[in-house]
C-alpha cells in the first residue's frame, strides 16, 4: 500500500488489519514515553490548503511518536489559480527530502492527482479532499465504534446527521462502515440529502425522530457551516435547530448505550446541544484519541512498508 | 490532377480530373493519377464550432497550428469562436483573423462574430457591419457566455434574419451552473464535484426554440448533450422552428465516468453527460434532428490542464479525431451510409454557416475534397497538430484515416502528412 486517498482503495481486509495496528499503537499514546523509532529518518510534510488545526496537529503528534522528521505547509488556496502549482509544490517538497505528503485541499480530487498522476514518488495520504473524502476521519470513527460497542460492526446501526451532500466525512464513514458491513443511514434535509446519494447508504431519512425511534447504536452528528447551510437550507437556522439538532429532548430518547459522535469541530448549540456533547455517551474526545492512533497506524503501513 | 480509383459516396469507383480549383471531370479515364484505391471521396469537411485562440491565447493555438490540424483531420473550411482577445465583435477584428486564415491557406477560415459586444451579454454588436466585411460573418455567437438576456436575444435573432444570418447559442443558464464541474448525477455526488444539470441545457434550448419560432429566424444549437436536448429540437423542428443543431465527437463517444480519474483532460463545457445520453444523441445524429458534428476544438496550454480539476479549463481537442468518431458511431455502429457522413460533416454545416458551392463533389465544384481510409485503424496519439495536449482521445484506438486533403484543387494533406 503506497498511499490513502480514498476508502475504495482498502480491501475489507486492509481496512481490519489497518484497525487492529491502530489498536495497538494506540497502547503507545498510553505510555509515559509515547515515542517509537519506526519512522526515524522519513520526513512527512503536512501540505494543507485548508486551514484545519485539528487534523494538522493529529498528523503531526502521529509523525513525531513515530520519529518521523514533521514539516507543515499551509499553502493558500487562492494561489492556485495564480502562483505556484499543487504539481511544482509537490514536486519542490519532494525535492526537499519528503517521503510523504499529507494533504488537505479545498478541491475534489487533489489527492487523487498527486498520488496518481505521476508527478511524485511519495506517498499521498488524502486529509480530506473538497467534499470528496477524509479516509483517516472514517477509520477513526470505526475503530471508536469497535472499541465501544466490539468489533464485529455486522448489522449494527449508524445514523449520520446533517450536511450530507457536502461532507467528505460522511462520505469516507459510509463506505467504510458499509464495507464493514454495518447499515448506514443519512439523515436531513431533502437539499442537503438528494436521493443520489442512496447508493452510498443502506437507507436515507429525512426525519430525525423516526431514525431515533427505529435505535440506531451510533448518531453521529455533521458539522453545520453556517455560510453553506443558508446557501441550501432554504429555511431559518432555527428550523434547522428544529429539525435536525441532537437537541436535549432527542438525546432523551436514545437508548443507553447509543454512542454520540462528532468529528469536531463542534458548534453547541446549534447541530448539537451542550447536554448531548458533554453526556456519557459521548465519545467525541474518545475520537480525537483515536485520531493519533489511526494516523499512526496509516504512516506506519504506508513509509514501513515502503523500506 | 487526377484522383485515381476513389469510391463516390453512393459505392461508384471512378477517377476525378481536377483543374484550376474545380472539379473538371468525373469519370474513368486511362491517365495516370494519384492512387486513391479503396479511398472514399467526400466533400472537404466544415467544422462549425471551433476555438483557433488567436489572437490573444497564442500559447494554446494559432491560426496556423489549428489550420494543419484542421487540414489533417479532413477539414477545409473552419468556423472561428469569437471569444478571442480582443474580441471578435467588430468588423476590423473578424477581417484580420479571416486574413490570418488566408495567409496560412490551408482551410477557408470563417470568423464568428460576437452577438453581444465584449461578449458581454450587454450591447449587441455591430452585426450587420461584420456581415458586410469581408470576412462575410453568417454565424454569430457569444460562445460560454450563453445570452441569457431574453431581448437581446430577441433582438439578435431579428437582426441576422435581415441578411441570413444565424444565432449559435450555447445553450447554459449560468444560474444553475454556478461552480459547475461535471454532469449532475450519482458520479457527481460520489465524486464531490459540483453537478450541472440537465436542466441548465434544456431549458435555454427550449426558450431559444420559442424565439426562433416568433421571429421566424434561424437559430443553431451549439453542442446538444442531452437526451432531453434533443427531444425539444425534435419538438420544434417538428413545428417548423428553423433551428439547426450540432453534437461534438466526444459527447457522442466518451461519457461522464471518465471523470473518476479526475483528469481535466475530461473537464469540458458543457460536461461528458451519460451513456445513454451518448445513444440518443446518435439517435438524434441519424435521424437528423442533429444536423451536424462540430468540434468545438478547445485547445488549452498545458498549465490550463496539469492542475486541480475545479482550477483547470474547460475544453479538449478534435479536429483530428472527429472524422474517425462519426465513421465508428455512424457507420461502423450506426445504420447511417457515406451519404449521411457526408450530409453531416460538411453539406449541412456549409448550409448553416452561409457558405456556397460546397455539396457533394460534381462536375464544376470546388476541389474541397477528403479521401479517407475506411479499412484502417490507428492508435490515437497525445501530441496532434495542434499546440496543445488536452487531448482526452490519446491512447485510443479509432477505426478509419483522413489520407488526402484538398483544399481548393491543391492537395493540403497527402498521405496522411502535411504538404509544404
Amino acid at each position: 500500500m503506497k498511499h490513502l486517498v480514498s476508502i475504495r482503495d482498502l480491501s475489507r481486509q486492509d481496512a481490519l488489519s489497518l484497525l487492529s495496528s491502530a489498536q495497538e499503537l494506540s497502547q503507545v499514546n498510553e505510555r509515559s514515553i509515547k515515542k517509537l523509532p519506526t519512522l526515524r529518518g522519513r520526513t512527512v510534510v503536512n501540505l494543507f490548503y485548508e486551514n484545519s488545526t485539528r487534523t494538522r496537529i493529529s498528523f503531526e503528534i502521529a509523525a513525531k511518536r513515530l520519529s518521523a522528521d514533521v514539516i507543515n505547509v499551509s499553502a493558500d488556496s487562492s494561489s492556485v489559480t495564480k502562483g505556484e502549482s499543487l504539481k511544482d509544490t509537490a514536486q519542490t517538497l519532494e525535492a526537499l527530502g519528503a517521503d510523504c505528503i499529507v494533504l488537505r485541499h479545498p478541491t475534489s480530487g487533489a489527492a487523487h492527482q498527486l498520488a496518481n498522476f505521476g508527478w511524485i514518488n511519495s506517498s499521498v495520504i488524502n486529509a480530506g479532499d473538497g467534499t470528496h473524502e477524509h479516509p483517516t476521519q472514517a477509520l477513526l470513527d470505526a475503530l471508536t465504534i469497535q472499541q465501544k460497542l466490539g468489533e464485529d460492526l455486522s448489522e449494527m446501526k449508524v445514523l449520520i446527521v446533517g450536511d450530507i451532500r457536502h461532507s467528505r466525512v460522511a462520505r469516507s464513514n459510509a463506505i467504510l462502515l458499509g464495507m464493514l458491513g454495518a447499515r448506514v443511514e443519512f439523515a436531513g434535509p431533502d437539499s442537503l440529502v438528494p436521493i443520489e446519494l442512496k447508493n452510498l447508504a443502506a437507507s436515507i431519512s429525512n426525519d430525525f425522530d423516526v431514525s431515533i425511534a427505529n435505535k440506531p447504536d451510533v448518531v453521529m452528528m455533521l458539522r453545520v457551516q453556517r455560510e453553506r447551510m443558508l446557501e441550501n437550507f432554504k429555511d431559518s437556522q432555527r428550523e434547522y435547530i428544529n429539525q435536525w439538532s441532537l437537541s436535549r429532548e432527542r438525546l432523551q430518547k436514545l437508548a443507553k448505550r447509543t454512542l454520540i459522535m462528532h468529528p469536531g469541530p463542534i458548534n453547541r448549540g446549534l447541530e448539537i446541544s451542550p447536554e448531548a456533547a458533554e453526556d456519557p455517551r459521548s465519545v467525541i474526545l474518545q475520537q480525537v484519541k483515536n485520531g493519533l492512533a489511526v494516523r499512526m497506524a496509516v504512516l506506519h503501513r504506508l513509509l514501513s512498508e515502503e523500506q | 490532377m487526377i484522383l485515381k480509383g476513389v469510391t463516390l459516396p453512393n459505392g461508384e469507383v471512378t477517377d476525378v480530373e481536377i483543374e484550376s480549383g474545380c472539379i473538371s471531370s468525373i469519370k474513368r479515364t486511362t491517365s495516370s493519377g494519384l492512387d486513391c484505391d479503396g479511398l472514399v471521396l467526400l466533400p472537404g469537411f466544415v467544422d462549425l464550432h471551433a476555438h483557433l485562440r488567436q489572437p490573444g491565447f497564442e500559447e494554446s493555438e494559432t491560426v496556423l497550428s489549428a489550420s494543419q490540424s484542421a487540414a489533417a483531420g479532413g477539414y477545409t473550411t473552419v468556423f472561428a469562436m469569437a471569444n478571442t482577445e480582443p474580441t471578435q465583435d467588430s468588423p476590423a477584428t473578424v477581417q484580420y483573423v479571416s486574413c490570418l486564415g488566408e495567409q496560412v491557406g490551408l482551410v477557408r477560415v470563417r470568423p464568428i462574430g460576437a452577438i453581444t459586444k465584449g461578449l458581454q451579454g450587454k450591447e449587441l454588436a455591430p452585426l450587420a457591419a461584420m456581415a458586410a466585411s469581408s470576412a462575410q460573418v453568417k454565424v454569430f455567437s457569444d460562445d460560454g457566455n450563453c445570452l441569457v438576456n431574453v431581448d437581446l436575444m430577441r433582438e439578435a435573432l431579428l437582426e441576422v434574419k435581415k441578411f441570413g444570418g444565424v444565432i449559435a447559442q450555447h445553450a447554459q443558464d449560468h444560474q444553475q451552473t454556478v461552480g459547475a464541474q461535471m454532469n449532475d448525477g450519482k458520479l457527481s455526488i460520489e465524486l464531490g464535484l459540483t453537478g450541472w444539470p440537465r436542466a441548465a441545457e434544456e431549458q435555454i434550448i427550449a426558450r431559444d426554440v420559442e424565439l426562433a419560432i416568433e421571429t421566424d429566424s434561424r437559430l443553431h444549437v451549439c453542442h446538444v448533450t442531452t437526451a432531453g436536448g434533443v427531444e425539444v429540437i425534435r419538438w420544434a423542428k417538428a413545428k417548423g422552428a428553423k433551428v439547426t443543431a450540432e453534437v461534438t465527437p466526444h459527447h457522442l463517444l466518451l461519457n461522464e465516468e471518465l471523470v473518476r480519474s479526475y483528469d481535466p483532460v475530461y473537464k469540458v463545457n458543457p460536461p461528458l453527460r451519460t451513456e445513454e445520453d451518448t445513444f440518443a444523441l446518435r439517435r438524434g445524429l441519424l435521424e437528423g434532428t442533429i444536423d451536424v458534428l462540430a468540434t468545438d476544438h478547445a485547445p488549452h496550454s498545458k498549465e490550463r490542464k496539469e492542475c486541480e480539476w475545479q482550477s483547470a479549463a474547460f475544453g479538449m481537442v478534435g479536429f483530428e479525431i472527429a472524422a474517425s468518431v462519426l465513421f465508428k458511431v455512424l457507420i461502423l455502429e450506426g445504420e447511417g451510409d457515406w451519404n449521411d457522413f457526408a450530409r453531416i460533416m460538411s453539406i449541412k454545416p456549409s448550409e448553416i454557416g452561409g457558405l456556397t458551392k460546397i455539396g457533394n463533389p460534381v462536375e464544376g465544384s470546388v476541389a474541397d475534397l477528403v479521401l479517407f481510409d475506411p479499412t484502417t485503424s490507428r492508435v490515437i496519439s497525445k501530441q496532434t497538430h495542434s499546440l496543445s495536449t488536452n487531448n482526452p482521445w490519446a491512447g485510443l484506438e479509432l477505426p478509419g484515416r483522413v489520407v488526402h486533403t484538398m483544399f481548393q484543387g491543391r492537395l493540403t494533406v497527402k498521405d496522411g502528412e502535411l504538404v509544404g
